[in-house]
């Protein structure tokens, strides 16, 4: 109780006074999940829309395999991207390891099934309602996938702020590819693991306090977002 | 005037679910002017065969021949569906939207989507998310969606089948104005009344089968098929 209490005065403390470390750290680690949810986005969202309106013959398997690396451990993947990254590795001459890239690259692998399946999911839905009229009107499978994205925008929305989520409070991949070091690739997650290590609890808990805000405050910026949205276009 | 791509053929068309023929063998020719409908109880295969002409199912056996080259056939025709289908957008995005697929651009695709969504009365709603219209509304939107592209052939599955008289009334007004325009009106039913309102041919169909072909007073008045009267007589149901 009163390791809370202490962190939750250091935590307000440190915003107070704009703590320079902790501003830093809070904005590398927004640079460094939204870069990637943004491409993931760009990925995943077109790839669901395309999966939901494409028949072949390996759709079911590649709908499971999808399913299954949603669940990637973050670990294993940035095991992999730390080999294919590091000195030895095929391109590590890019020298990208311990950079945000390398972040960044190891959370798109982590985030853009997640959002690939769940707009998948959500869109799979909208085909099947629009299916028979889409195709009526000679629509092109571009055009299909078009009406499914923009349609199902909220959903999709949806989809990309679980990414968000998942990118923000994830260590894992980050700790292995990213390293931690100081001023260059420390970020909340991996400074809490670090303040927790050398027993500063209260801070450990400041920066929680202040991880689990921003995540709030994204979630409903963009809720605020969708619903002026709603109001507004339509 | 472009060739037409009536009459539209079909010639021992079968179309087979498992190891049931739903409908056929059909030979059946549709060209010329007015309003043909399929009228037949549940399950006799009116919506499918409305399918089939449209290209939404495949014969298993037999060919269905329009007269004009594939390629823009089916973009020349429209299809009603029982349910309405209604686009998660607006109702003037609703009715622009086959516009928009055939590339028409945005401003002149909105402005004739504004003439026809004050046309079927929803100007007032016509901003509004489509989803929350009534089944009446929505089915007038989607027959304002499938005539705002100008089809010479326009389908329609039973497309008052779940609404009450008035709204009925009004979309019967669209179809005859349509019919007026000179649209092929295709149409399945199993509504007598309407039947006899619009039809300028009718088409008993049951199992799968056409039984008679002819004109609505002589098919109302004297059918020639024994289960044509059983139907009329309310004998046939299923
Ligand atoms: N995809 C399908 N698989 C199996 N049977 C079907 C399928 N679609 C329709 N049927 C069957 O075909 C018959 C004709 O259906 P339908 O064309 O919808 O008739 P109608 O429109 O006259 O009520 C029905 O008995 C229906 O159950
Ligand atoms: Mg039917």
């Amino acid at each position: 109780m009163n390791d809370l209490l202490a962190g939750l005065q250091s935590a307000f403390g440190l915003i107070i006074h704009l703590d320079h470390d902790l501003v830093e750290i809070s904005l590398r680690s927004l640079q460094v999940t939204l870069s990637a949810v943004f491409i993931s986005a760009a990925i995943g969202l077109p790839f669901g829309a395309w999966l939901s309106v494409t028949r072949f013959r390996y759709r079911r398997f590649a709908i499971a395999l999808l399913n299954a690396l949603m669940g990637l451990p973050p670990v294993v993947v940035g095991l992999f991207v730390y080999i294919l990254l590091s000195r030895s590795g095929p391109f590590g001459v890019l020298d990208l390891l311990f950079t945000p890239t390398a972040m960044i690259i190891a959370q798109v692998i982590i985030v853009t099934p997640i959002i690939a399946s769940i707009a998948h999911q959500s869109m799979r839905e909208l085909w099947f309602l629009y299916h028979d009229l889409l195709i009526s009107i000679k629509t092109t499978k571009w055009q299909r996938m078009q009406a499914l994205l923009w349609d199902g925008r909220r959903s999709l929305l949806t989809a990309t702020l679980t990414g968000f989520g998942r990118g923000i409070g994830e260590i894992g991949a980050i700790m292995i590819v990213g390293g931690n070091i100081d001023h260059l690739t420390r970020v909340l997650t991996t400074a809490i693991a670090l303040e927790v290590g050398k027993g500063d609890f209260p801070l450990a808990l400041g920066l929680g306090i202040i991880l689990i805000s921003i995540a709030i405050l994204i979630n409903l910026s963009i809720h605020v977002l969708s619903r002026t949205e709603r109001e507004g276009t339509w | 005037m472009v060739e037409t791509i009536l009459p539209v053929e079909l010639q021992n068309a079968i179309v087979r679910k498992g190891t049931k023929d739903i409908i056929g063998p059909l030979n059946l020719t549709f060209g010329g002017k007015g309003c043909s409908i399929v009228i037949g109880p549940n399950g006799a295969g009116k919506t499918t065969l409305l399918r089939l002409l449209h290209g939404l199912e495949r014969t298993t056996s037999g060919t269905v021949r329009w007269a004009a080259r594939k390629g823009d056939t089916y973009s020349r025709q429209s299809f009603v569906f029982q349910a309405p289908v209604v686009l998660r957008r607006s109702g003037i995005e609703n009715i622009a939207y086959p516009l928009y697929v055939r590339g028409v651009v945005k401003k002149a695709a909105r402005a004739e989507a504004e003439k026809w969504i004050g046309d079927i009365g929803l100007r007032d709603v016509g901003n509004n998310d489509a989803s929350v219209l009534s089944g009446g509304e929505k089915q007038k939107l989607a027959m304002a969606r499938a005539l705002i592209t100008k089809p010479e052939v326009l389908f329609l599955d039973e497309p008052t089948a779940n609404l009450d008289g008035a709204a009925t009334l009004e979309i019967e007004g669209l179809i005859r104005a349509a019919v007026e325009a000179g649209t092929r009106v295709i149409m399945a039913t199993h509504d007598f009344g309407q039947a006899r309102r619009l039809a300028t041919e009718i088409l008993f169909m049951y199992h799968g089968k056409v039984h008679e072909r002819a004109t609505a007073d002589t098919f109302f008045d004297d059918p020639q098929s024994e289960e044509a009267r059983k139907f009329l007589r309310g004998d046939l149901l299923v």
